[in-house]
């Protein structure tokens, strides 16, 4: 049987941690609601470049010239996996089943003889990746002092890959990163960057009968136009795993906040019961002093 | 009155700008064009430069600087993607020149790297022109 007193630590002891874990709660959802915010206010760039790519790759289909970020290299025997994580850790399972479904992938492309390399985005996956596929990273970027993801960090991203890219060291690149659906669901996703997906054309545009003309031409522009669009794809990624991550947060510290009120009525229970034992056994001995005489 | 044209500059973090517009005027990488309602469906890369806005008759209502960046024109709007965009009025006359020196210097150290040198380029040029708008008005 423990102690009054080592039940009474124990009991403070739980009780501050269950504040810091509500504390972790309302900051994790004032910067989801400023995550969500931000991808909110990213949509209109990324739906529009969506749009000018998908009118002038329908004019570029199987074109020969067409631009190589586009069609790739024509092989596919080097990957490239961008592992986007977080910066921080307690927030439940949003590291590692990211890490989870690169390392799967990584394994699955090693087993059909393919090389690949890893660029870890984001401190955490890069350490719990480098656990057992250390020599497959090439780079890492670490955002942790970085506040809020801005375009910058894309860009920064981005520049890099392609420089890559221009360079033939890898023939397919993509990324992982969290898909945000709600405060309790983020969904693993696996989006290839190179070559391009283009995105097809939901709705033509009402363009009153007339065609596009384009200035330059399509393949400038295309050229152009791809390597942005490759930043905004990374951006948005970045976006959702910021949410993600946040969202994954709060109902971390949410359940940590749930279990250590439990555990506080546990023991609380435990403490009153031996509190009432102690006075009892007091009493019994009183009385039986008493009747000894 | 005529039908206006809806001109939204957008960046990759918001939407900067969404108003309705008689005529803008944009500088295209094959020369400026101005937008009125019921212009031809267009793409086009921009170059460094300002994009004047008219919201009403001949007198700009708001210039804005965009380093680059693509327009699409679709009947009765003009979209304009922009990575980089300031309005005139933001532009803090006294730190362009040193601005502009360390562009300078950036593309100086690009040295051979085609893909820094064309972005450094571009920042230069940006900048040279704000500096050159802002010093003749």
């Amino acid at each position: 049987m423990p102690s009054l007193k080592s039940l009474r630590v124990r009991i403070n002891s739980v009780k501050s941690t269950q504040k810091i874990t509500k504390a972790m709660k309302m900051v994790a959802a004032s910067k989801l609601r400023r995550a969500q915010e931000a991808a909110e206010q990213a949509r209109p760039y990324s739906a529009r470049m969506e749009r000018m790519l998908a009118s002038l790759a329908s004019g570029l289909a199987g074109a020969d010239d067409a631009p190589r970020l586009m069609v790739g290299t024509g092989r596919d025997e080097t990957h490239l996996l961008i592992v986007a994580t977080g910066e921080r850790g307690l927030c439940g399972g949003f590291n590692s089943s990211i890490a989870r479904a690169a390392r799967r992938k990584a394994q699955e492309l090693l087993g059909q003889g393919k090389t690949v390399k890893i660029l870890a985005v984001g401190r955490k996956g890069r350490d719990n990746l480098k656990r057992d596929l250390s020599r497959l990273i090439i780079g890492d970027f670490d955002f942790s002092k970085v506040k809020r993801i801005s375009f910058v960090e894309a860009a920064e991203i981005a520049e890099r890959v392609q420089a890559m890219f221009a360079a033939g060291e890898f023939d397919v690149a993509t990324i992982f990163y969290n898909r945000f659906v709600s405060v309790i669901s983020q969904v693993v996703t696996e989006q290839q960057l190179i070559p391009a997906k283009l995105p097809e054309l939901s709705e033509q545009p009402d363009l009153g009968g007339a065609i596009y003309e384009f200035e330059p031409d399509e393949t400038e522009i295309l050229e152009k136009l791809l390597p942005r669009n490759l930043a905004v794809q990374v951006y948005r990624a970045l976006l959702e795993n910021s949410a993600s991550e946040q969202g994954a947060r709060m109902s971390a510290m949410d359940n940590a906040t749930r279990n250590a009120g439990e555990m506080i009525n546990k023991l609380t229970l435990v403490y009153n019961r031996t509190r009432q034992a102690a006075i009892t056994k007091e009493l019994i001995e009183i009385i039986s002093g008493a009747e000894a005489l | 009155m005529a039908d206006k044209v809806t001109f939204e500059l957008v960046s990759p973090e918001r939407l900067l700008l969404s108003v309705q517009a008689e005529m803008v005027v944009v500088p295209g990488e094959e020369g400026d064009f101005a937008v009125l309602a019921g212009h031809q469906p267009l793409i086009s890369t921009l170059r460094p430069g300002s994009i004047d806005v008219y919201t009403e008759g001949d007198k700009i209502s708001s210039r804005i600087f965009v380093a680059g960046g693509f327009a699409e024109v679709s009947l009765d709007r003009l979209t304009v993607l922009a990575e980089e965009a300031r309005r005139f009025e933001e532009i803090d006359r006294a730190k362009l020149p040193a601005q502009i020196e360390a562009a300078k210097a950036g593309v100086d150290e690009a040295g051979s790297d085609e893909l820094k040198l064309a972005a450094a380029e571009e920042k230069l040029a940006y900048l040279q022109h704000i500096a050159e708008t802002t010093t003749v008005s």
